[in-house]
């Protein structure tokens, strides 16, 4: 597959999600005196669809590079962001591609990509222990960061009552925690 | 258990964690068969300080350029450059040109000396401490540059959202001059040291080598990616203030050898024309430079106020020294920290690297290999080795570990 632009990556797909597809819009920025431009796609999908998402990126490049899961607690739903990045190698024209997916509270589990991308394993494991998102079928279901000793159940990026207790931060004395 | 299992009996060799002296911890677990390395385990987060969880509770987004600073003590121009890029797009606030240009001369100082510094520390894996030595003193050249401009040797807090805090002015030219006049001057005594010295070329050719298939399976990033033929580049791909104006190329071995083997001494040659490459860069940037304001907004109070109720998110992505810096902000209006806060830096994809580099290797050949990715934690203190047959254990320590390296490069100049 050629390069597409970054409009027809969008259409695709929404042509290979039918359903699945919920937006996408590109976003550009002028940087330096010459005004360059570099671009960059943000695309949101339904859980179901998300798989076939990412098989639709490994097909728009070989081996896209998957930066990092970000992961924000909304109130009702914890929205995942898969950052990639296709078409690298050349001046100006790589772009980046934000795989968002929104999950209800009651459901926090997602797919994991490792069979597509083996290098996503780490970015899996923090999701795992930091947002409390059960990554399904994950190789190795180990800790990353967090301390062998480290409470089950409390997840640090959490904005809810399963974030950090108030009584595990350390504070200077004299001071309250924020 | 078949006969054949029993004969191959491995051992595990847990490798740290570490001396807090030297950069960062992590731990290893080696399995090895006789001399021969079968797999690795890694084991990070002995230093894991929750920084992003204090920039999304603790602190406002002006105060978190300075955390983002402290995440570490050599690459503390990437990480606030990525992380004021990011709260930019963001707030959508546009620096001005002048303040692109000097973000892109610092980022560039930072590598000249995070790159002396990794050449050094690979020389002392290998026991070579005289060219150690050599490449430290040379880098006190660029620490003294880094402080003459922007005014610390370390922490240089010269970043802010929507510019930079301190200008580069007329008078500096000449002393930024001559620092780069003493690099070029020198520049063919350090690739004569460590490209043709034959027992450098002895320890680090077809040593820990990363085909160029892993590399992108396993993300790997920055010159060791680069080292196994992977031409990425944040300054190339998607380019980011000053860097947009110049076409930057991203360095891969076959440029100096003609071909890409993907090992220690490939990764060597990557970093020693990226120090060329910056000093190209800052001569660029010194002549093209416009003139003009340095921050967007030079009260701090006005933008911290317009930060609190601006929303929205944006991602910056910075080439560090050691391969591409990604942060991801978002901004809720009204809230005093950061909505999410999401740091990636390079080490952390290329970690997942080490089992293959190390696969199939001798355990006196660990400590280059595992420094040549340049981890932000290069030092191993203790090794213990567990006969797994016998339940055994024996303690082997960081100085016993360099000692078998030593003795590697003795046997090999004799």
């Amino acid at each position: 597959m050629g390069k597409l632009t970054p409009q027809a990556i969008i259409d695709s797909f929404a042509e290979e999600l039918g359903d699945g597809f919920f937006s996408g819009s590109v976003h550009e920025r002028e940087v330096g005196v010459m005004k360059n431009k570099f671009r960059s796609l943000w695309i949101e999908v339904k859980k179901s669809a998300f798989r076939d998402a990412v098989e639709h990126i490994c097909r728009l490049q070989e081996y896209p590079h998957l930066a990092i899961i970000s992961s924000s607690d909304l109130g009702a739903e914890v929205e995942l962001i898969y950052h990639f990045t296709i078409y690298y190698g050349e001046h100006l024209q790589e772009l980046s591609l934000g795989l968002r997916v929104k999950l209800p509270k009651n459901e926090l589990s997602i797919p994991t990509i490792t069979d597509l991308i083996p290098g996503a394993l780490f970015t899996e494991r923090e999701t795992q222990e930091m947002i409390g998102v059960a990554v399904v079928g994950i190789p190795d279901n180990r800790r990353l960061f967090l301390p062998e000793d480290f409470p089950e159940g409390v997840y640090p990026w959490r904005n809810d009552d399963k974030g950090i207790p108030k009584d595990m931060l350390r504070v200077l004395p004299g001071r309250e925690p924020k | 258990m078949t006969v054949e299992e029993k004969k191959k009996a491995t051992y595990t060799v847990p490798v740290g964690p570490i001396h807090p002296a030297l950069k960062e911890p992590i731990r290893l677990a080696l399995t090895i068969d006789g001399e021969e390395v079968v797999d690795t385990d890694v084991f990070a987060g002995q230093v894991h300080r929750g920084i992003e969880w204090i920039g999304m509770n603790r602190n406002n987004p002006i105060q978190t350029i300075y955390l983002a600073e402290r995440i570490c003590g050599i690459c503390n121009i990437c990480h606030p450059f990525s992380y004021i890029l990011a709260v930019e797009q963001a707030a959508g606030i546009v620096p001005p040109p002048r303040a692109d240009y000097i973000r892109a001369i610092t980022a560039e100082m930072e590598r000249i000396h995070s790159h002396l510094l990794w050449a050094g520390v690979a020389a002392h894996e290998i026991g070579f401490d005289t060219i150690f030595y050599l490449a430290w003193q040379v880098r006190e050249e660029v620490m003294d540059l880094i402080e003459y401009v922007t005014g610390n040797r370390v922490t240089k807090a010269i970043f802010q959202i929507g510019g930079v805090r301190r200008d580069v002015t007329e008078e500096q030219l000449p002393r930024i001059r001559q620092s780069l006049d003493y690099y070029k001057s020198i520049f063919d005594k350090l690739r004569k040291v460590f490209l043709e010295d034959k027992t450098i070329q002895m320890r680090t050719r077809n040593v820990g080598i990363l085909k160029k298939e892993d590399a992108l399976k396993l993300l790997t990033c920055g010159p060791s990616g680069r080292a196994s033929g992977v031409p990425k580049d944040v300054r190339q791909d998607q380019p980011y203030a000053a860097y947009a104006d110049f076409d930057i190329k991203a360095i891969t071995p076959d440029i100096l050898t003609g071909t890409v083997v993907g090992d220690v001494y490939d990764r060597i040659i990557v970093r020693l024309l990226e120090v060329k490459q910056s000093i190209e860069i800052i001569e660029q940037c010194l002549e093209q430079m416009p003139d003009g304001p340095i921050l967007a907004q030079p009260k701090t109070a006005a933008l911290l106020k317009a930060l609190t109720k601006a929303e929205g998110e944006g991602v910056g992505r910075a080439e560090a020294p050691r391969g591409e810096v990604i942060h991801y902000v978002r901004l809720e209006a009204d809230r005093e920290t950061l909505a999410t806060w999401k740091v990636r830096a390079p080490t952390y994809v290329n970690l997942m690297c080490v089992p293959t580099i190390l696969k199939g290797m001798q355990i006196a050949d660990v400590p280059i290999a595992f420094a040549s990715l340049d981890p932000c934690m290069s030092c191993t203190n203790r090794v213990v080795i567990t006969d797994r047959a016998t339940s055994r254990e024996s303690v082997m320590d960081y100085e016993e570990l360099h000692r078998l390296s030593v003795e590697k490069t003795k046997e090999l100049a004799q």
